[in-house]
């Protein structure tokens, strides 16, 4: 399990690019699923103030 | 014929058909980002020259790979809306510009935590990292002019041109590597040739590649259909979409 | 060929006029190339290595400043929408302006390198190298930059835009005329590289025109 984390030696590497990646790829997720509620949010808002 | 495929480019029928394809690409990509994520970390050998370190090659090529495919999207949109205007094209610029550079500063990122260990230095000016930069402010430029325009359609098709005269770097990318013996590995995955990777690490290779793809896409609509809904806010099938969903 | 003869010699009248302005870029030229030895070292050996890539990039980055003259006065009095509604091709139009543009700007840049060349101690071998790439690529970023310029008319901060969006275009150019320059400075074969840059030549003048004459059509949206 150790031998697992150490990864001969180049954790840092190999797991700051698959955190990176992760980060990366779940970041963009949540920021376009924000993204879509705040525009559903605002065409609200916009259709009441008709 | 052009009547039959603008039905589907009319943005009220785009939003409903790409739920789908958003839903289900979202899917495929979890379910190929988990196996493919078990045999890169769990199952595929160490190399016997780099080690553990391989296992980087399991994120950056296939984010390499999703870098020039995005612009070779972003292009065909590009073309489909200087050519007959349609709107759900010319958003799909923009969307593909911004999720294009995150690859790219992913694959030079996560290329630059490779390279420090292989090689000894984070960084060399060798043809394919150069023309891999020189993408990534392609999309900074795509970006930046779509957004420069007050009227975002005139925005889109202005990008669209930049993104069509930008479309030389792609072979040059795809190609350095060949064309130029330096430092960065040469082709491993060709469509003509026989890899010349073992399968133990072409299988995980493959699967990290196609879940990439399975998410481009699923990310694509998504922004797009967010996208789409708050231009063509003013239509009545939006209006009607809201009142459902309230 | 006789409208392409026409808007080359009225741009290149309206250039004469204006010659006090196109002597700007060749001052800078002029004054940038010679902080190198300023700021950095005087050393023959090391300024010689670096001569190359720093004449190319100070042009580069002249030709870059003045890229805006090239459509930008036109397009603010006028001129350059009634040029367009001229009967007759946009095209060969826009190809005799971007001409009368490296005539006026891009070509006194390729003849005072030399002069350049001896001021960073550029090896004598090498210079032909220089005026041949200079003299190919100049053309192509009068040509790429004209895209860039077309593309960002109608917007306030355009001149910046212009230059960002242009410079990535630049690389490879860059790169390649300075590999030639490199070569050449160690008796290297070049002839490579010249035929890689006027292959690239070759295909913008055929192809960017058009980018051009649509990006100002969305300019003038």
């Amino acid at each position: 399990m150790n031998e697992f984390f150490h990864m001969g030696g180049y954790a840092f590497y190999v797991w700051a690019s698959y955190g990176l990646t992760a980060g990366v790829l779940l970041a963009n997720l949540i920021f376009a699923t924000m993204r879509r509620r705040r525009i559903l949010q605002l065409i609200q808002e916009l259709t009441e103030e008709d | 014929m052009f009547t039959f495929l603008h039905k589907y480019a009319s943005p009220q029928y785009f939003y409903s058909w790409s739920a789908n394809w958003q839903k289900w690409s979202s899917v495929i990509a979890v379910l190929l980002m988990s196996v493919g994520l078990y045999y890169s970390l769990l199952n595929s050998p160490a190399d016997y020259q780099q080690g553990e370190t391989v296992r980087i090659m399991y994120v950056h090529v296939p984010a390499a790979w999703l870098s020039m495919f995005t612009y070779m999207v972003m292009a065909a949109a590009a073309i489909v809306a200087l050519i007959w205007r349609i709107k759900v094209a010319e958003i799909m610029i923009g969307q593909c510009a911004f999720i294009g550079a995150s690859f790219t500063a992913l694959a030079l990122i996560t290329g630059m935590l490779w390279g420090k260990p292989m090689w000894g230095a984070y960084w060399v000016w060798d043809a394919r990292l150069t023309s891999e930069l020189v993408l990534l402010f392609l999309y900074f430029g795509v970006i930046a002019l779509s957004g420069a325009f007050e009227d975002e359609r005139t925005g889109a098709r202005a990008a669209a041109i930049l993104t069509l005269v930008g479309i030389v770097n792609i072979p040059i990318i795809h190609y350095s590597v060949e064309w130029w013996n330096t430092l960065h590995q040469g082709p491993t995955v060709s469509k003509f040739d026989s890899p010349s990777a073992h399968p133990s690490m072409l299988i995980p290779l493959l699967l990290m590649a196609l879940a990439y793809k399975a998410y481009f896409f699923a990310l694509l609509f998504k922004r797009a259909r967010a996208e789409l809904i708050f231009r063509e806010r003013n239509t009545s099938w939006v209006k009607a979409l809201l009142k459902e969903s309230v | 060929m006789r409208l392409f003869l026409f808007i080359f010699k009225r741009d290149i009248l309206l250039a004469i006029r204006r010659r006090r302005e196109l002597a700007n870029p060749l001052v800078f030229f002029i004054m940038v190339v010679s902080m190198f030895p300023l700021g950095v070292t005087p050393d023959h050996a090391f300024l010689a290595e670096l001569s190359a890539g720093v004449i190319w990039v100070t042009a580069l980055l002249a030709a870059l400043m003045s890229m805006d003259n090239m459509f930008r006065s036109d397009y603010d009095d006028g001129s350059l929408e009634q040029l367009l509604l001229m009967p007759g091709s946009k095209v060969v139009l826009i190809s005799a302006k971007i001409a009368a543009h490296w005539v006026s700007i891009g070509l006194p840049l390729v003849i005072i390198a030399p002069l350049m060349s001896f001021l960073l101690f550029l090896p004598a071998q090498a210079l032909p190298s220089l005026i041949i790439t200079l003299l190919i690529s100049t053309p192509i970023l009068s040509l790429l930059g004209a895209v860039g310029v077309a593309l960002t008319l109608s917007l306030r901060g355009g001149g910046v835009l212009s230059s960002l969006l242009t410079l990535p275009f630049y690389v490879p150019v860059l790169i390649f005329s300075t590999m030639a320059i490199n070569a050449a400075a160690v008796n290297q074969p070049v002839s490579g590289y010249y035929a890689l840059l006027a292959a690239f030549l070759i295909i913008s003048i055929l192809l960017v025109p058009f980018a051009v004459v649509a990006a100002l059509r969305v300019s003038y949206n």
